[in-house]
């Protein structure tokens, strides 16, 4: 082993390509999809689906497939990584946009992380089909945010049919709309629903079940409107008696005295928290570029080198956010790193998501104090990507959610010793 | 590639260090900042660690290559034992380190092996100087060529055992720029101040301000010989140096306040049961692996000749002093009234946090 930083070269290819597509398909009208929430840009998600259906990504972004080919020298894998830097670049071009990029998202993941090698064979093969095609994952409910244990959506087995009976409203779930409305464009998506089997076990109880799209007794009840990434839907999501085949629970369906289910759900946030972490990255980098091009062109140039007693309070402002940009960029890619090297990161993967959450929030925000009015102007999309990347600190585990897990790791406590 | 993981040769260095640092250099910490001296023995002992000899490379009679990856892993594993007792043990490469990376091939010859061989020698460099815009790119002091020679006058300060030193690099201004010149000891006109320099912190540390008055050497003298040499890379060096000990020391305090945490009762459970305290530590934790990973990025990149590597040795020292500052502040705030106590060492890694904005010069990887 040994410590390097060298940016892969098949990832800085993949970037260049990635640059183009953000400038070309997603700057150019950020604008138009943030001021028409809900409108679906069709021209990116085909465009999309179509790419990387031709790399072989499975049609979705996912670490991918990292054997090297047959006689090919043995290379570590890096698919964490380059999915890291997809991310990051895409978000860079519109995060609303990266959102909806066609895909399983997190409903695969959780079948990818929870279900059998059949599960997996049934339901992933769908997103590499004709069309886009995109799965989400349930899990938030109006009582139960960042406190997942106190889900209240049931899941019933009718014994006589063979069939869970689930009942219960969820909330917040990303690409929602697009994974359960059957829209003729898109191929038929599912979303994953958390319920309890036995809510007297807490969350030893607790199961995730593949809904398909469609599915009678389910709707969508509501779209929200946010504060920003406009371009992805958040749905509520209704289930009265919604009725799902016996082998569509993920996971055993009998409760026994461990909590393994539920970890099946916290072990795919150790994947994706860096990954979440990663697109504020990319919209916090777009803010400060934009910045720095700004004071250019008004004759403003940042001092490097000088002590920080001498420099200019924008100086100053500019010199802390290339750090704080930086340094949360590399915590992101360590604890991708050591995904991909099957290094356990819970600890690096919450840490690098209580940094992107912060430094995102505050380049953006300090971004658009420096450039005023301009900052503050629709003409511009600095505005927008302050309003986007506020959700990186709060999706994926709240700033205070991800430091209560850094805690529990440095302090060696139990859930139970810190709550 | 990417990768975190420091190589084998590096991690028995970084654990022969830590071993040094832990047994040796914390335990006579507090008695060395109260007395103001360090014991000869504890100095001798990290010497002989090898850091400097392991970075000169067998020509010049050391037994390595030298990398800034490397030094800024041992820095920090140093400076978590006792960010003065470090300073102290690293002193001789603020003359050779510069030497190495710009000095002339004769320079090289003259000092390197003598330097590192058998005991430690008080050689040390002059860099900063007592004004509050001090600014190691615009230097007061000045070096004018006048015939053959090089005339000085200025004065430096902060400057760690000058007293006895066998020689130092002073750094003064040459028309416009910064350059380094040997300075033997005993040269005409220079004088060394009787008094040490008081300060918050780092007192175990001799420290002296010292004066020029028309100091003359021959070009020879001029770092890199009569054509001289490139500042930046001395300085981005300086700059990771002062950036790993400022992680060693934030570390220091984040591991003693995490400890006292885990025991101090209060209201029925340990403070760090405590989201207020727990959220805290949280928040250190994450800033010290964020900076040091970026020390380890610039460390990379000056290693490997990138271009930005200066700029990005910038932010990671501006970073780290900020980190550095903000993590021992919280150390203390963390053991409440016994914080502020000497009995315990958070108060000490708070005034060493403090001087991490200004402590450029006092240490080079």
């Amino acid at each position: 082993m040994t410590i390097e930083f060298e940016t892969p070269k098949p990832i800085a290819q993949m970037n260049t390509m990635l640059q183009s597509v953000a400038e070309n398909m997603m700057r150019s009208v950020s604008r138009e999809f943030d001021e028409n929430e809900h409108a679906i840009p069709w021209s990116y998600v085909e465009f999309m689906h179509t790419a990387m259906k031709a790399a072989g990504g499975g049609g979705g972004l996912t670490p991918g497939d990292d054997k090297p080919k047959e006689g090919a020298e043995k290379r570590p894998p890096i698919g964490y990584q380059r999915l890291a830097s997809q991310i990051e670049m895409l978000s860079w071009g519109d995060a609303g946009f990266y959102l909806i990029t066609p895909g399983g998202g997190l409903g695969a993941a959780a079948v990818q992380a929870a279900g059998s090698p059949e599960q997996r064979a049934k339901f992933l093969a769908r997103f590499n089909g004709e069309k886009p095609t995109f799965a989400a994952m349930c899990m938030t409910e109006a009582g139960a945010g960042s406190d997942t244990s106190a889900i209240r959506t049931r899941a019933v087995l009718d014994e006589a049919t063979q069939e869970w009976v689930i009942n219960g409203e969820k909330i917040f779930v990303t690409s929602g709309d697009k994974s359960f409305t059957e829209y003729e464009q898109f191929g038929k998506g599912f979303i994953v629903v958390w319920a309890s089997i036995d809510p007297t076990a807490g969350r030893a109880g607790m199961r995730a079940f593949v809904v398909e799209a469609g599915t009678k007794g389910v709707t969508i009840a509501k779209l929200e409107h946010k504060l920003g990434i406009r371009a992805s839907d958040t749905a509520t999501i209704a289930l009265v008696d919604a009725r799902v085949p016996y082998d569509n629970i993920l996971g055993s369906p009998t409760v026994e005295k461990t909590t393994t289910g539920f970890k099946g759900a916290m072990a795919t946030f150790d994947a994706t928290r860096p990954l979440v972490a990663a697109s504020g990255i990319g919209v916090a980098r777009a803010a400060l570029e934009f910045l720095k091009e700004k004071l250019t062109e008004n004759g403003v140039t940042i001092r490097y080198g000088l002590p920080r007693n001498k420099l200019t309070s924008i100086e100053r402002d500019v010199i802390d956010m290339e750090i704080q940009l930086r340094s949360a960029w590399l915590l992101i890619i360590k604890a991708v790193w050591m995904a991909d090297n099957r290094k356990s990161n819970a600890l690096e993967s919450s840490m690098s998501k209580v940094r992107a959450g912060d430094v995102t929030t505050k380049i953006t925000q300090k971004a658009v104090e420096i450039m005023g009015p301009l900052g503050y102007s629709r003409e511009f999309l600095l505005e927008k990507w302050f309003r986007d990347a506020k959700i990186t600190d709060i999706f994926e585990g709240t700033g205070q959610i991800n430091r209560l897990v850094v805690a529990r790791q440095i302090l060696g406590y139990s859930g139970k010793e810190l709550r | 590639m990417y990768s975190f993981e420091p190589n084998e040769e590096q991690q028995m260095l970084v654990d022969a260090v830590g071993k040094y640092a832990a047994n040796d250099l914390r335990p006579a910490a507090h008695e060395a900042e109260e007395s103001r001296e360090l014991p000869k023995k504890l100095i001798s002992k990290g010497w002989e660690l090898g850091l400097l000899q392991a970075s000169i490379p067998e020509a010049y009679g050391g037994f390595g290559e030298r990398s800034a990856v490397t030094s800024a892993l041992a820095v920090e594993e140093m400076a978590n034992g006792d960010l003065a007792g470090a300073l102290a043990v690293m002193t001789p490469s603020l003359f050779a380190t510069p030497i190495l990376l710009a000095g002339s091939e004769e320079q090289k010859q003259a000092y390197l092996p003598k330097i590192i061989e058998g005991e430690w020698h008080p050689y040390t460099a002059a860099l900063i100087e007592y004004a509050f815009d001090f600014d190691a790119n615009a230097l007061r002091t000045t070096a004018k060529l006048s015939g053959e020679n090089y005339i000085l006058n200025g004065e430096k300060a902060f400057v760690p055992f000058a007293k006895d030193a066998e020689a130092m690099i002073i750094y003064a201004d040459l028309d416009g720029q910064t350059q380094g010149f040997i300075i033997p000891k005993n040269a005409a006109g220079l004088s060394i101040a009787d008094e040490r320099e008081k300060l918050m912190g780092i007192n175990a540390l001799p420290l002296y301000r010292v004066k020029l008055d028309n100091v003359t050497v021959p070009q020879s003298n001029r770092l890199g010989g009569a054509s001289g040499h490139n500042f930046e890379l001395i300085l981005a060096s300086m700059r990771i140096a002062s950036a790993s000990a400022a992680v060693g020391v934030a570390r220091a305090s984040f591991e003693y306040s995490k400890d006292y945490a885990k025991e101090r009762d209060a209201f029925g459970m340990k403070i760090a049961q405590k989201q207020a305290i727990a959220f805290m530590l949280a928040e250190m934790a994450t800033e010290i692996e964020a900076i040091r990973l970026l020390i380890w990025e610039a460390a990379w990149m000056l290693d490997n000749g990138k271009e930005d590597a200066f700029k990005q040795a910038y932010l990671a020292f501006t970073g780290a002093a900020d980190m550095a500052m903000m993590v021992t502040d919280r150390g203390v705030q963390i053991l409440g009234g016994h914080g502020y106590i000497r009995e315990h060492p958070v108060e000490m890694y708070m005034r060493n946090g403090r001087g991490f904005a200004m402590f450029t010069g006092l240490a080079i990887v």
